[in-house]
């Protein structure tokens, strides 16, 4: 949605960053998570994998050796919870990674030489705008099965066009303006056109859309997980957690909350962060 | 003109349909031989058996005039029988249908119950309290997968409070849970929207005359604001309409809802194909008449759109 008349109040929140409430508690939850992530082999060296049969499904809180309690096979909570968050952001990272690249690419083209290949484009968003996404991911899923690659795989291939969508419509209005004019009538070639004028004015955008995407690809994972479409259920990971645990919430309601809560912290500390992007950087309210 | 804008809309309508139904009559087909499930338990299988099972079910015909086929069939109601004992798919998908369509109606009706007057209230207090309060409840609402907060209410209403039924279909109590996770989803994406379409809309001019002549507050936000705001509103929800079903279709497996999702992820474990394309193609039919229908209200509300 095009923002038509910008008052006051909507004009762009300058300056310290950290005088921002949404980038203080977004940078500290994503910080925390990432970090308590990528840190955990050193803190749980046994990787969530050791049982300890005399604590099995121990409640949270009682116990200082299983801080968020054990599963039914007395594995810990918060170990297997910390390790299973390396799937969630190696996935959330490599796909936004790789749709943004290609994305962009495709959009950048796409903008500035306008003709087929742009029909072309707008024809794969309508296509992707119908798609019920999660059906087709079950279909696409199992025809090549599961798995990390696969699923990282088709997330760059359904979400490509987002990013090429938002670049070829700020490419549209950029390749019209004066400096880019001037610059083609100094006989910059194209390459270093789209490198040096155009991308420069599209990439804050991209950004945005690259934090909400991560966010949301890590939500998309756990989904697809949970309901037995992704990753390997022996490998720790918060959507196969959450399949577990749901068995038996009955007696063990921590086995399913915990991996729920993590997915929410990380989501939402980067949620808020690209909130906090928005205002900084898209103004106009292009990727709203 | 208007004529011109409604063809070339039915038209994009139709051609996104038949890739669609193309991709995923090709795709699944990949996902597996429907023969050997279909021969499993049967004892000792040959090839020739096989290939009789295949030939009786027409999967030894080209791919194309299965898909011909496909489409003939679906245009007068017939998506063929189920590999499953036979049934017609059309009344599997009819029994489906109506529960998906009312899992989708309750959850959209509540959400705009809750997030028109909150998106509202935020816009009318931006920046101050229960602006900041609202917008990040409502980012919170978007931070956690549907299942998990499909799982939470059980918890809490099945098994914590035993109030309502866990899953399955017992009567219009079993409609409730599936209907609050898919409203709380949605709320969460839609106070957002309603916010921002708000703070456009308030900034107009008209907005200003309404309120210098006089007029009741209440008047100038839900009479000539509201209706304003109204238009991208709509057009946003349209926009949004697939990731709904999509949420739903998750929604309906963790609760075993009856719905056309539940056929679906039962249509994929019984490689199931003529079950599983129709279910897909009813959705994205489904989904893509919403948006036509969007694009039409917009056309009609809004002259300038119905040119481009």
């Amino acid at each position: 949605m095009q923002t038509a008349i910008t008052t006051f109040d909507d004009a762009p929140r300058r300056g310290l960053p950290w005088r921002s409430l949404e980038f203080v508690v977004g940078g500290l939850l994503t910080g925390l998570m990432v970090l308590l992530v990528l840190f955990s082999p050193l803190l749980f060296p046994d990787r969530g994998a050791a049982m300890d049969l005399a604590a099995r499904l121990s409640a949270p809180f009682t116990n200082w050796s299983h801080i968020l309690g054990t599963d039914p096979l007395g594995r810990d909570v918060l170990a297997r919870v910390l390790v299973g968050g390396q799937i969630s952001l190696m996935v959330g990272v490599l796909s936004v990674a790789g749709a943004s690249v290609l994305g962009v690419a495709i959009g950048l083209v796409a903008g500035y030489y306008r003709g087929f290949w742009d029909m072309l484009l707008m024809r794969c968003v309508d296509v992707q705008l119908a798609l019920p996404f999660i059906l087709i991911a079950i279909t696409f899923i199992s025809i090549l099965g599961g798995g990390l690659g696969n699923i990282i795989l088709f997330m760059i291939l359904s979400q490509w066009v987002q990013f090429a969508r938002l670049v070829r419509g700020m490419v549209l209005s950029v390749r019209e303006r004066e400096y880019v004019q001037a610059a083609r009538a100094f006989g910059v070639r194209d390459l270093a056109m789209l490198r040096h004028h155009v991308l420069p004015n599209v990439i804050g955008p991209v950004i945005i859309l690259m934090t909400l995407n991560v966010a949301n690809n890590i939500l998309l994972e756990s989904s697809l997980t949970f309901l037995g479409l992704g990753v390997d259920p022996l490998i720790p990971s918060w959507g196969g957690m959450l399949a577990d645990g749901r068995t038996y919430m009955q007696t063990a309601w921590w086995v399913s909350v915990f991996p729920g809560v993590a997915i929410m912290l990380t989501v939402l500390g980067l949620n808020l962060l690209g909130d906090w992007l928005r205002d900084r950087l898209d103004p106009t309210g292009k990727t709203r | 003109m208007v004529s011109g804008f409604v063809l070339k809309r039915v038209l994009q309508a139709v051609f996104v349909l038949l890739v669609v139904t193309l991709f995923v009559s090709y795709a699944v087909r990949l996902t597996g031989d429907p023969a050997i499930m279909l021969a499993q338990g049967a004892g000792s299988v040959t090839e020739q058996d096989l290939e009789n099972i295949r030939k009786g079910l027409g999967l030894d015909r080209p791919f194309l005039v299965q898909y011909g086929d496909f489409v003939r069939g679906a245009l007068h109601g017939d998506f063929g029988r189920s590999f499953m004992g036979g049934t017609p798919v059309a009344r599997l998908i009819g029994d489906a249908l109506p529960a998906t369509l009312s899992l989708a109606g309750l959850s959209l009706l509540l959400s705009v119950l809750v997030s028109v007057p909150l998106g509202i209230q935020a816009a009318i207090k931006q920046g101050k309290g229960a602006d900041q309060f609202i917008r990040i409840v409502s980012l919170v609402g978007l931070s956690f997968p549907n299942f998990w907060l499909a799982i939470m209410l059980v918890l809490l209403l099945s098994i914590t409070f035993p109030l309502l039924p866990p899953s399955g279909w017992d009567g219009p109590a079993s409609l409730v849970m599936p209907a609050l996770t898919m409203a709380i989803i949605l709320s969460a994406t839609n106070v957002r929207l309603v916010r921002t379409a708000m703070l456009e809309t308030l900034s107009a001019q008209y907005i200003m005359v309404a309120r210098a002549k006089g007029l009741a507050e209440r008047v100038v936000l839900y009479k000539h604001a509201l209706r304003n705001c109204a238009i991208p509103l709509i057009t946003y929800i349209g926009l949004q309409f697939g990731n709904l079903i999509g949420g739903i279709v998750v929604v309906e497996k963790v609760f075993n809802w009856p719905g056309l999702g539940t056929l679906a992820f039962d249509a994929i474990s019984g490689r199931d194909y003529p079950v599983l394309q129709a279910t897909v193609t009813v959705l994205s039919l489904v989904i893509v008449l919403v948006n036509l229908l969007v694009d039409m209200a917009y056309g009609l509300v809004d002259p300038r759109i119905r040119s481009k």
